[in-house]
């Protein structure tokens, strides 16, 4: 090259500027073009040091030498810029290409797991009636006779024993009925009280649809004035919640010691809506719990005065409401623990 | 209970049908549990008159009948049976017809028997569903021969043989055993229906007779009534066809007249019923009384039992003669050649009665219905008048003037003192007065108004009714609770719902164990002692200290569980058996120990987690880690010896100072033990002392001014050194390290027998200012020097 050479006058700059493209054309990459550009733009490339050397020519060349200086290196990092972009073009294309992925191929998970339809149901519940004003009340689950019975209105030789047969223990007996929650809570809390009490409960009972163990979740309400109508106010309420809007309630009569009036409560088939099928054996209703004015003796029992305040309690089977609401045949599925059941109630 | 409802419809005359009248009684408080008609599978017999009897051309066996079915034309019928001749009036199963046959139901087409045409079917008895107490000859081999005066030609056979009925099997809540029996039911039927009710006929003479047979209660509290009556110049025979249809209709079968009469009364009034025949009554005496310890008797049915303190005893003067409310004793049974009897009418406490009926395994229907309750007024007394009345009408015995009857329970009438104001306050509406009036009235209610108030003398049946709640009920189940008005607590106080801290934090920790992968299972309390064996427990293991299921239903479920781990292990085995290669799975339940002095056992809560096929120990662990610092909490690791652990694969979990728990691989012998071909590792915590320690609140820290820094750090040590020895000496050596994470452990020939490499990634925390490669440096070195000196390890 012969610019410094011709320092005078012989800046050819066609010839550099073509020097450099072609130079710029082996470059393989954005990097080596890098290196290109830098052999001519850089602290010691071609261009910088023809600046350097406008020092030795007369002074009134110099003028004249610099601008022709400047629009080569204007000229020269226009075409390096545009090189470049297209270079990094060219290189982000590559990469997209290479990292192509075969996105049918199966994505990459957590494996989560899930709670037990028994403890789903039951948060639904306690759901639904705590945003009524129930707080929770879990009593234990080896109860003493007085709770599960005596205090319950079901005296030594009453014949509602027998609906329910109890597995005793040295020292107490496995809790019937999570009815003994309503006592020990009124023997603590004096009304206004809501109440809801689940947890397991025990009879005596292993066949076809009966397990030994199951789950009840009892409610209580107790307050001035509440009356039957309250009752199945608050239960339409349940029932919309946890089946669906258009749920409806039936009461008949029933008997259980602690209430009086008692009722069972039937809803409405969600499966068919009333009309009859399989799920409701034609009926259009299907019984789900158990329900009535809180019987006087077992307020007097807990020293909550009868003549002031009155309540209603209910009481369904978690089970029951799950079988339900997932369409599930056999209640023994619920305690065997197959993965493949339980893994279907991802909530 | 089964009720039938031809006899109902003695008592009520009942214009609805008996699909109506299931529906009515429903609302009221009934469920009719199953409703038949016994006549369903017996569709088109009718019955024919045989006019003649000629012999098949091809077959010795077979008769050729041509029979006259009235309306329904002639029919050729061909047979094999050997009792019918021209002339008889005979059930004709037609074209079409279905029969019973062999426990099913069979049907009847016109077909040809060796060639000649056969438009039917005779029945037997047992082709029609019936017994003998249904209709004479129904037993016999050969078809049902009928009666003249009981059958017309062509018409239908079910009313001819009793089987055009439908039997109500009705569920009787246990407040109301006045309902265990057909006029109970009645009395219902009535009510709702609002219809009279028509009594049976409870007269009878009073012959007069010079024998005396006086009845003593000892045990008064056991009996509170005791009636008995004497009939003379007893005549022992066949009840009539009618009393033994209804017999049979109820499921008990005829036997004597004098016996069907006890039965009859017990399924009509719910008055059970003895009957003893006099000459074996000896010394004309009835003692009430407890049995003493080891006294024995034999009852009707041949059993002999040995008596206990708590078994109340009928006696005569010398010896037992019935189990009180159970069975009567052999020693003095009706047989055909009685001549007098002593009828028992009585009231058995029900307790009595159940202790005593179940302790010797001896049931029966009365015993049935002494343990639902038997009231002492009412009851008794009808059922004896009406016993001897039924002696009369069926002609089996002269019924004398003598009877006895003792009685300890109040005599006088219950009455409930309210208003109508105090019924509309337990249902919220307000019932018409002459609504609660009528109803009240037509159960039976004697009621008195005295303007806003009224009193309602409770009839003497009924023993379950005890205040105006009780009003209340009877009002509505008979107004209707679709009279209900729903409201929402129109007067109730607001309260604060939902669950308390613990609660919440006890589903927050299931929700991430199941975010870990986990799912929640749910397994009974209570399982096998051998459970204990299987985890290879020593005797005297603090876990074997179970609570004991006194009447467990079986070996297997009867101990309450101390230690999830082997439900656990019980849900693993099952999950592989059924082709769950993998899974994971907890719960959360309590555990029990028994009771101390008067306590009640106590209950804590414990978490089990289990996993199986994929993953290891580390992965267990880490759930167990995730579960932790859900709650800030950290847990320690350190070996730990438990019988059912892999010994090299298994720790003790700890949170600081107190052991909550165990974690480790199954004892490959116990997985071979149970036929287990995939790992499975075990977690157990202590959820209660763990749960002890969970933060109350959240603890809030500012953030660092300048970023933390992290480096690497590998180094030799020897195969014993554990990762929690080295981790601990670099926490201590420095206290700008945040974090120590080993993240690579490295074995090679190079490094030495018995060494190895760990490698590190320590996180240091900067401090006032920010963390230079210089500060860096000279932690580095520290963690180093004291690695070296405590742990004897060397930079790699």
């Amino acid at each position: 090259m012969d610019l410094e050479e011709n320092l005078e006058e012989n800046i050819e700059e066609e010839k550099i500027v073509a020097e450099a493209a072609r130079a710029a054309e082996t470059a393989e990459d954005s990097r080596a073009l890098y290196e290109v550009k830098m052999q001519y733009l850089g602290r010691s490339g071609k261009v910088t040091s023809l600046m350097q050397h406008m020092k030795k020519l007369a002074q009134e060349l110099r003028p004249t030498f610099g601008k022709r200086v400047n629009d080569l290196r204007a000229r020269l990092e226009a075409m390096f810029a545009e090189l470049d972009a297209r270079a990094k073009e060219r290189e982000m294309a590559k990469k997209l290409a290479a990292e192509s992925v075969d996105v049918t191929m199966p994505g990459r998970k957590l494996s989560h797991g899930a709670l037990h339809p028994v403890t789903i149901v039951k948060n639904r519940l306690i759901d639904i009636f705590a945003g009524m004003g129930f707080e929770v009340f879990e009593g234990p689950e080896i109860e003493n006779d007085y709770y599960n019975f005596t205090a319950l209105n079901t005296p030594a030789d009453h014949p509602a024993r027998d609906m329910q047969d109890t597995f005793y223990v040295q020292g107490g007996l496995l809790r019937t009925q999570t009815s003994a929650g309503q006592i020990r809570l009124m023997e603590k809390k004096k009304p206004p009280i809501k109440m809801l009490s689940p947890g397991r409960v025990f009879r005596s009972d292993d066949d076809a649809t009966h397990s030994p163990m199951f789950h009840q979740m009892e409610g209580l309400v107790v307050d001035r004035g509440i009356t039957l109508c309250d009752l199945q106010g608050m239960l339409d309420e349940f029932v919309k919640a946890m089946f669906s809007e258009t749920s409806k309630t039936r009461l008949r009569p029933s008997y259980f010691p602690f209430t009086e009036p008692s009722v069972e409560v039937d809803v409405s088939c969600h499966a068919c809506g009333g009309k009859g099928c399989a799920l409701c054996k034609g009926t259009g209703w299907i019984e789900v719990l158990g329900a009535g004015v809180v019987n006087r003796r077992v307020l007097e029992n807990c020293g909550v005065d009868p003549d002031e305040y009155s309540g209603f309690a209910f009481g369904m089977g978690i089970e029951r409401i799950a079988m339900l609401k997932y369409g599930i045949n056999n209640i023994k599925l619920l305690t065997e623990n197959d993965v493949r059941f339980l893994e279907q109630f991802k909530d | 209970m089964k009720v039938p409802f031809s006899w109902l419809k003695e008592f009520v005359d009942i214009d609805i049908s008996a699909e109506q009248l299931q529906d009515k009684l429903f609302s009221c408080g009934f469920e009719v549990e199953e409703l038949v008609y016994l006549g369903r599978d017996v569709e088109n017999v009718a019955v024919g008159r045989v006019l003649s009897c000629e012999k098949h051309p091809d077959a010795d066996r077979l008769t050729v009948c041509e029979v006259d079915c009235g309306e329904r034309g002639k029919k050729q019928i061909v047979t094999a049976a050997t009792n019918v001749f021209a002339g008889a009036l005979v059930p004709v199963a037609l074209d079409g017809a279905t029969v019973l046959h062999e426990g099913g139901v069979q049907k009847i087409k016109t077909g040809k028997l060796r060639g000649v045409v056969s438009e039917g079917m005779f029945c037997s008895g047992a082709e029609l569903g019936i017994t003998e107490d249904f209709y004479p000859g129904a037993e016999v081999d050969g078809i049902l021969i009928l009666k003249e005066e009981d059958a017309k030609e062509g018409g239908d056979i079910r009313p001819v043989v009793g089987i055009d009925d439908y039997i109500f099997d009705i569920a009787v809540t246990a407040n109301r055993p006045d309902c265990q029996s057909v006029f109970g039911m009645a009395r219902e039927v009535a009510a709702v229906l609002q219809k009279p009710l028509k009594a049976p006929s409870f007269s009878h003479g009073a012959a007069k007779t010079a024998v005396k047979i006086p009845v003593e209660v000892k045990e008064p509290a056991l009996c509170p009534r005791y009636i008995g009556h004497y009939v003379k110049d007893v005549k022992v025979g066949t009840s009539p066809l009618w009393m033994r249809r209804r017999l049979a209709l109820c499921g008990i079968r005829g036997i004597s007249d004098i016996v069907d009469i006890t039965n009859y009364v017990l399924l009509e009034l719910g008055q059970p019923m003895h009957a003893f025949d006099r000459n074996y009554l000896h010394g004309d005496k009835i003692i009430v009384r407890r049995a003493e310890e080891g006294e024995k008797i034999t009852t009707l049915d041949e059993k002999e039992f040995t008596l206990h303190r708590e078994n109340l005893l009928i006696c005569d003067a010398e010896r037992p003669v019935a189990l009180a409310g159970v069975m009567g004793g052999l020693n003095s049974e009706i047989k055909p050649e009685t001549t007098e009897v002593f009828f028992e009418a009585a009231s058995f406490a029900r307790d009595s009665v159940r202790k005593t009926a179940r302790a010797l395994g001896q049931r029966s229907d009365s015993s049935a219905r002494f343990e639902k309750g038997v009231e002492p007024i009412w009851s008794p007394e009808h059922g004896m008048e009406r016993a001897l009345h039924l002696v009369e009408e069926l002609g089996c015995g002269t019924v004398t003037a003598y009877g006895a009857d003792v009685m300890s329970a109040p005599a006088e009438k219950k009455i409930v003192k309210t208003s109508y104001a105090a019924l509309d306050g337990v249902l919220g509406i307000s019932v018409p007065k002459e609504e609660t009036r009528g109803i009240l009235t037509r159960l039976g209610f004697e009621v008195e108004e005295k303007g806003e108030e009224f009193s309602a003398a409770v009839p003497a049946w009924r023993n379950d009714v005890e205040g105006f709640p009780d009003l209340a009920e009877e009002v509505i189940r008979m107004y209707g609770y679709e009279h209900i008005v729903p409201t929402f607590l129109k007067r109730a106080a607001v309260t604060r719902g939902g669950l308390t801290p613990a609660q919440k934090q006890e589903l927050k920790f299931k929700q991430t164990l199941s975010n870990e992968g986990y799912f929640e299972a749910c397994n009974y309390s209570f399982y096998s002692p051998k459970d204990f064996d299987l985890l290879r427990l020593p005797e005297g293991a603090p876990e074997r200290n179970a609570v004991k299921i006194l009447n467990p239903i079986s070996e297997e479920l009867s101990v309450m569980r101390t230690v999830l781990a082997p439900s656990m292990l019980a849900n693993i085995v099952r999950n592989v058996r059924r082709g769950n290669e993998s899974g994971r799975l907890f719960e959360l339940a309590n555990v029990y120990s028994p009771a101390v002095g008067e306590q009640l056992p106590a209950e804590r809560k414990k978490v089990v987690l289990g996993l199986w096929g994929e993953g290891d120990f580390f992965d267990l662990k880490g759930a167990v880690e995730a579960a932790g610092e859900a709650f800030g909490l950290k847990f320690g690791f350190a070996r730990g010896e438990y019988p059912f652990l892999h010994p090299g694969i298994s720790a003790t979990v700890t949170l600081g100072d107190a052991e909550v728990g165990f974690i480790g691989e199954l004892h490959p012998a116990i997985a071979a033990e149970l036929a287990l071909e995939r790992r499975a590792c075990l977690a157990e915590l202590d959820y209660a002392a763990i749960s002890a320690q969970f933060a109350a609140e959240i603890d809030y820290q500012g953030l660092p001014k300048f970023p933390d820094a992290s480096r690497d750090l590998a180094v030799v040590v020897s195969e014993e050194t554990t990762c929690a020895a080295v981790e601990a000496c670099i926490l201590h050596a420095c206290k700008a390290v945040k974090r120590a994470e080993l993240f690579d452990v490295y074995r090679d020939a190079r490094l030495g027998a018995g060494k190895k490499s760990m490698a590190f990634r320590l996180t240091f925390a900067a401090g006032e200012k920010a963390l230079d490669a210089n500060a860096l440096d000279g932690y580095f070195n520290k963690i180093v020097g004291n690695l070296k000196h405590n742990l004897g390890a060397e930079l790699r």
